[in-house]
Formats: structure tokens, sequence, C-alpha cells
């Protein structure tokens, strides 16, 4: 790796952590280089960003009817962020999918439940729980729980493929890259990138579209299934559905913390 | 001392060309595999890890194993594995050097290894895993090389060796608890949340390194004109005898768990490596072998007329040796992702270049072994008086 | 010694071979790559920063760009000029830098780079050229 880039991270992380911001870090990096011409650029989020302290989903299993209800859902992001459709079942890479009552809730199920959920296909995700097992194993932070609103995000340009995650992963979240994915993307979305064979990746809460003020794909393209919103914000619409109606979170038990919500 | 190891004879020169040629081969598949991804193996969504890291886990237990000579030879003064030390922790540093390469041929990004370095990570136990493993090689390589350095000048070892040995002693434990806790706190996977996971790979930790051990001193003596020596060969036997009969105790007070409680996530594992489960058994027929080489390698070992007669001690601590082996390196690992958090059962099945790249790890450790123990040897044999045959 | 005609060859041969990269390329330096720049670069007269800086530093930037947009969650530079951009390698360098082969490629071939930010990143995202 690159000696003078490594010198420049140990700089900004310094610079960071004594709480100087992103100013004297740039600065430091623009006179390094010796072109005299010192910058002062700096970093900010967009103007029309949406801002939320804790994001979370609720799915309401009530107004699913069949597949038929889920497929746009499934297709509106796995297009949007050039997932892969590989043939072989052990390289398939999923971000949202679909299972029965009792595997996505296993150990909760009874064999007189209610007919409904014998026969609904479920929606499943990553939970961006709030204290996610996969953040605490990975060995170089490359996945790690934004602290401003609580998304469990992928840095794919740090993971080593070690796999611990999906190891960690007790809701099987997450798909690794066992081959290039690229000549298995049906139609590029070519302003998102792709990934390399070797890193893991799942559902990042569409952080891309938050960023300029859209809600998830899978949200957007759900006719009213999904709910997205800030689980922090007393007032938002996750929080109203959840005063209304119960709910349960997969694997509570395990004290995971899901952010995401089913309307049983 | 390394000048030792290039004289040797036509057999020494054929076993170390023969483990070189498949180290090349295996070699080769793997840049099949770094080009191709980790797709070429059989692990999948569901089972993220396979044979090599099971290969990883065992071996972490062999390199521990080496403790056993050295333990009693420097806290109990036992002098007996005094002629002994330098093999165990020999040993140690192959298996160790096996360890570090699965590990590696398992990473999906190995260019990006360093990575663990450059954002140090503390609360992952992968972390901890890479010092300790490292600290434990270290230790092993200046410890071993002194102490033998040492013997060859008729001088007893340097003193700022002593605390060196003497970490190395709880170092040996640390290695095999840390990769235990890999498994052992992860949320969800039923077969490893369980806290005598660590204990019980201890256990197979000093029953498989030791066992190991005594096949090794067998050739030993058979091939070079130093005997390791029957008191060490009998003792290190009754330290195999009480670890694998811990090892297989332990895992009976796992099945007593799991079942008497009913809990079905904790019955699934063991049940879908002993029974089957869905429909789906493959590993049955290899986990009851296990069982039985373990059960036959403790009744051999317990009566002390077996024991005893150093051929049948073999045939038993190759029962044992295997029988750890499959229980760990092959039982351990896939049973953990089956059935996957969604109860779905997908199996694992290691691929031929995956095994043909696990070989060339196994192939290169033991290289390394050759090659130092090829040292070793010659360092005692010349103690005692022999000229080293050209 | 008798074995000076065979450490003097052994040396010979050695100093042959790790030196044989300069003889193979002898004579055929590469000529100094000549980057061109699509209608719409030309039209902006200046990238996010001067020229030169951006010659001499854009992957120290774009690793500060990645690690701000995926870490930080800031995707807007503001340049000391007030100008402000989108950090997107595919959808801001990119776009203007429509031309890979003859813009990127063309240094990073001559200087032996070879980054892997178009093993995820998509190149000239709108199409043009």
């Amino acid at each position: 790796m690159d000696s003078s880039r490594r010198t420049f991270l140990k700089i900004a992380g310094v610079a960071a952590v004594t709480g100087w911001g992103a100013r004297p870090v740039l600065d430091s990096f623009a006179s390094s280089g010796g072109h005299g011409e010192a910058v002062e650029p700096e970093a900010k989020k967009t103007g029309e960003a949406l801002i939320g302290k804790h994001w979370g989903m609720v799915v309401d299993t009530t107004q699913i009817e069949s597949i038929d209800d889920l497929e746009p859902i499934f297709e509106a992001c796995h297009k949007l962020h050039n997932v892969p459709v590989l043939k072989n079942k052990r390289h398939r890479i999923m971000w949202i999918w679909e299972d029965e009552y009792e595997h996505v809730f296993p150990g909760q199920e009874s064999p007189y439940m209610v007919e409904r959920l014998h026969k609904t296909p479920l929606p499943v995700l990553c939970n961006h729980c709030e204290n996610p097992p996969c953040v605490r194993a990975c060995p170089t932070k490359a996945t790690f729980k934004r602290e401003s609103d609580g998304i469990v995000m992928m840095d794919f340009h740090r993971c080593i493929g070690c796999r611990f995650c999906m190891a960690a992963c007790p809701f099987g979240a997450r798909s690794f890259n066992f081959r290039d994915p690229r000549p298995f993307i049906e139609e590029i979305n070519r302003e998102f990138p792709t990934r390399m064979k070797g890193v893991v990746e799942k559902c990042n809460f569409c952080a891309e579209r938050l960023a300029v003020g859209k809600m998830p794909a899978c949200v957007e393209a759900s006719n009213g299934i999904l709910t997205f919103g800030d689980l922090g914000d007393p007032e938002s619409e996750v929080r109203e559905l959840l005063r209304e109606h119960f709910t349960i979170r997969r694997k509570q038990e395990l004290g995971t913390e899901p952010s995401v919500y089913y309307i049983v | 001392m390394l000048e030792l190891a290039l004289k040797g004879s036509k057999k020494y020169w054929g076993l170390v060309g023969f483990l070189a040629a498949i180290v090349g081969v295996a070699a080769l598949t793997w840049l099949y595999q770094l080009q191709f991804g980790l797709g070429i193996t059989g692990m999948s969504r569901d089972v993220s890890w396979g044979f090599y890291i099971a290969q990883f886990t065992f071996l972490v237990g062999v390199a521990a194993g080496g403790v056993m000579v050295v333990l009693p030879y420097y806290l109990h003064d036992y002098k007996a594995f005094g002629r002994v030390t330098i093999l165990g922790e020999f040993l140690a540093v192959a298996a160790l050097v096996m360890c570090l390469l699965f590990i590696f041929v398992d990473l999906g990004q190995p260019m990006r290894m360093l990575n663990v370095l450059f954002y140090p990570t503390p609360n992952s136990v992968l972390f901890w895993d890479m010092i300790v493993l490292n600290g434990y090689l270290f230790l092993n390589i200046v410890v071993g090389w002194n102490v033998l350095e040492a013997e060859r000048s008729g001088a007893h070892y340097p003193k700022w060796l002593k605390p060196f040995i003497y970490i190395s002693i709880p170092w040996a434990v640390s290695i095999h608890t840390v990769t235990a806790f890999l498994y052992a706190g992860l949320p969800g996977r039923h077969f490893w949340l369980t806290a005598i996971l660590a204990p019980r790979f201890l256990a197979s930790a000093f029953a498989s390194g030791p066992a190991l051990l005594i096949l090794l001193c067998l050739i030993i003596r058979k091939f070079t004109k130093f005997d390791p020596g029957r008191e060490q060969i009998q003792s290190l036997a009754k330290i195999v005898t009480y670890a694998i009969i811990l090892n297989v105790f332990f895992f009976l007070c796992e099945v007593f768990t799991s079942f008497y409680s009913n809990i079905p996530g904790h019955m699934h594992p063991i049940t879908y490596l002993f029974a089957g489960l869905h429909g789906h058994g493959a590993y049955v027929p290899w986990m009851w072998t296990s069982i039985s080489l373990m059960i036959a390698g403790i009744v051999l070992l317990i009566i002390p007329a077996c024991r005893r007669n150093e051929s049948v001690l073999a045939v038993a601590c190759a029962a044992v040796f295997f029988g750890a082996w499959i229980d760990k390196g092959m039982g351990m690992i896939s049973g953990g992702f089956v059935p996957n958090p969604l109860e779905h059962v997908n199996e694992y099945i290691p691929t031929p270049p995956e095994l043909m790249i696990s070989l060339g790890v196994w192939a290169a450790g033991f290289l390394v072994l050759t090659v130092l123990y090829k040292i070793a040897t010659s360092v005692k044999e010349e103690a005692e008086g022999y000229v080293s045959t050209p | 010694m008798n074995d000076r005609g065979k450490i003097i060859a052994g040396l010979a041969i050695f100093i042959a071979i790790v030196t044989l990269p300069f003889w193979f390329n002898m004579g055929k330096a590469a000529p100094v790559p000549d980057p061109k720049l699509t209608a719409k670069a030309k039209a902006a007269k200046e990238c996010v920063e001067s020229t030169a800086y951006m010659r001499a530093e854009h992957m120290q930037l774009l690793d500060v760009w990645r690690d701000t947009v995926v870490r930080d969650a800031k995707r807007v530079y503001v340049t000391e000029k007030g100008k402000e951009y989108m950090m997107s390698l595919s959808n801001t360098c990119l776009d203007c830098h429509s031309n890979k082969t003859e813009f990127c490629d063309r240094c990073h071939d001559y200087a032996s780079a070879r980054p892997y930010c178009w093993d995820c990143h998509i190149d000239n995202p709108k199409g043009e050229n």
C-alpha cells in the first residue's frame, strides 16, 4: 500500500480525534503535495438529505396477499444496487428476499397458527441491529454502524473477505461474492457501483438514496407494505405504526435489537 | 544450524522434493482460486466457512498440544521430557505455519490482509487471534532455536530465554481459547454457543497434538540415530489418554444439555451431524467413524498392556488423531452452519480444488516440519556422539 | 578455492537475471503519456482542484472522498472557492472524464499503476463520449 497515503490517513485520524474536523486534515495533505496551492475545502451533507437519528422499517404483513406483492420490491432493490442473479444456489446474492413465517421466526410458529401467516411469504433483509454482532466480529471495521443514523454499512474498499460477519449474523442477511458478479448483472445501473469478487455485501437501507432525499427503493415499490422512518422521532410514521399495532422482531431473544419490525 | 538441513540422505531429499511438489501443484490451484474467487470451493452463502477454516481450527489444537511436553519439563522439572521439548516446539511452529496459510487461502481479498493491522479492531476476536497466533509462532521459534543451539554448543540456554519459555505456556492455552472464542461468542449459532467450547477444543488439542508427537517420535527413532526415548513416549501416551477421555466426556455433556433440554436449535446441528436432517446426512458416516476411532483409541490406551506395546500404541494414537481430526476438521465447522439462520438445511461438500489447496497447506507444514526435525535430530545425533552422515 | 569458476558463473547468471527487465526494455521507453480531455472537461477549465494538484494528488483526494462518503455520510465536497461537487467517482469524475481509455488509462499504464476502482465503479455512467 502507498506509504504516503498511509501517513496521510494517520494525520487525518489524529486530526479527527483531536476534533479539528476536515479542514486542517485536507490542508495538511494539500500542502504536503508541495504545489504551493493550499486549498481549503470541506465536506458536508447534501442539502436535501433525509436526516434521522435511528432509521427503521415496519413491514405490514397483513397487506401481503401473495409473492406477487413482494416481487416488485425485490426487483426494485436488486436492480438499483446491481445485485447479480447467480444460477448456482451456493453463490446467490440477496439483499432482500422472501421466506415463510416458520423460517423468518423460527421457534415462534405453532401448528394452529392464524391461517394467513401459514401461507404469506414475508420479506427479510438486514435488520440494521442496534447491537450488530457482524460489526463486533469484523476485524477491519469494514462493516460498521453509522453512529449518526444507525445504518449498518459495508465499506467494500476495506473488506478482506474473511466472512466472520456472515458467521456472526443470526439472520443470514449477508452474501459473499464467490466470483466476479459483473457478468451476472442483467442490466447494469450505471450510477451505482457493482461489487468485486471476494467481498461481503448486504442491504444498506439505501443510504445513497437517503443522502439525496429519497426513500429506500423497496419502500417506494412496496405499495404501503413497507414503511420507513426515524425510530428516534416519536412523531414519525414508523413510531405511529408501532404505537398502534402489535409488532414482532426477528430473534429478539438474541439482544441484537433489530430495527425492522413486523406487524403480524 | 541451518546448514544441517542441507546435508541429508537421499530419503530426506526425496521427502522434501515430494512435499515441495505437492505445494507446487496446490500453489497453482490457489492461483486459479485467486483468479476465479472462492466460488471454486464448496462454500456457500449458508456455509460460509468450510474446509480451510476447519483445518485451521484443528491445527491450532496441534500447535497448542506441543505445550504438553514443554510444561512438565519447565514447570514440574520432569527431566525426561528435556529430550523431546524441541520436537513439541518445532511441531507447534509447523502447525502454526499451516494455520496462518489456511487463514490466508480462505480470504476473499488476500491482498488486503494487512488491513487487520492498518485498522486494528480490538472488539473483533479475529484481531486477537491474529495476535496470539503470530505471538506463539514467534515464541516457539525463539525458544526452540535458542535451546537447540545451546544444546549443540554444550551450554545452558541463555538466561534471557527463561521469561519467553514461561510466557509460552499460558500462551499455548490462549491460542486455542481465543480460537474457540471466534465461534463461541456468535449469537444464533447454537452448536458453538456454549461455554464448554474452549475447554473442549483444549481437550481435543491435548489429545491430537501429543498423539501426533508420539507418531513422529516413533518415525524419528526408525529413520534417525536419535531415540526420543521409551519413557518419554509412555508419558505422552498417558497425556493423550486423559485428554481424549476428557474430549469425549465434554462432547457427551453437549449431547446431554442439548437433548435433555429438548431445545430444537441446540439439537439440530448434532442431529444433522449424527443422523441427518431433512434428508441431508453427508457427515453421518464420518461422525460415527470419528466417535468409533476415539472410543477405540480410549480402550487401547486405557489397557496398560496395550499402551506399553509401542505398535499398539501407534495404532491407538493414529485412531485418536484421525478421530479428533474428523471431529474438528470436518464436523465442527459445517455442523455449526447447518441448519442456517432461517432453519434451512444446505449442506457443504468440499470440492476437489479446495481439497488440493488444503493438501498443499498440509504439505507446506510438513515440509517445514521435516526441515526443522532434520535440524533437531542432527543436533541430537551430534550431541550423542554420532557423526552425521553426509 | 577450486569453486571459483562456479561462483563467478553463478554471480554472472544472477546479475543477468536481476537486470533482465532493463535489458529487455532497452530502447523501448514508452513516450510520456498525453491524457486527452473530453470537450466537457475542456469547457470546465478546472477540475475540482487545480490541474497540478489533481495530477499529483488525485488518488489521495479520492481516498479521502471514499472514506468521507462511505463512513461519514457526507457526500458534498466544497472547494476553497465555494464550489460544490458530489463526491462520486462514477457520477462526478467519470461523468466529465468519460474517456477512461484516453484519460485515466494512459497515465496508469505508463506508471504501471493498476487501481481496482473499475472493478466496481462504472466508467462513463451516462454512456456519452
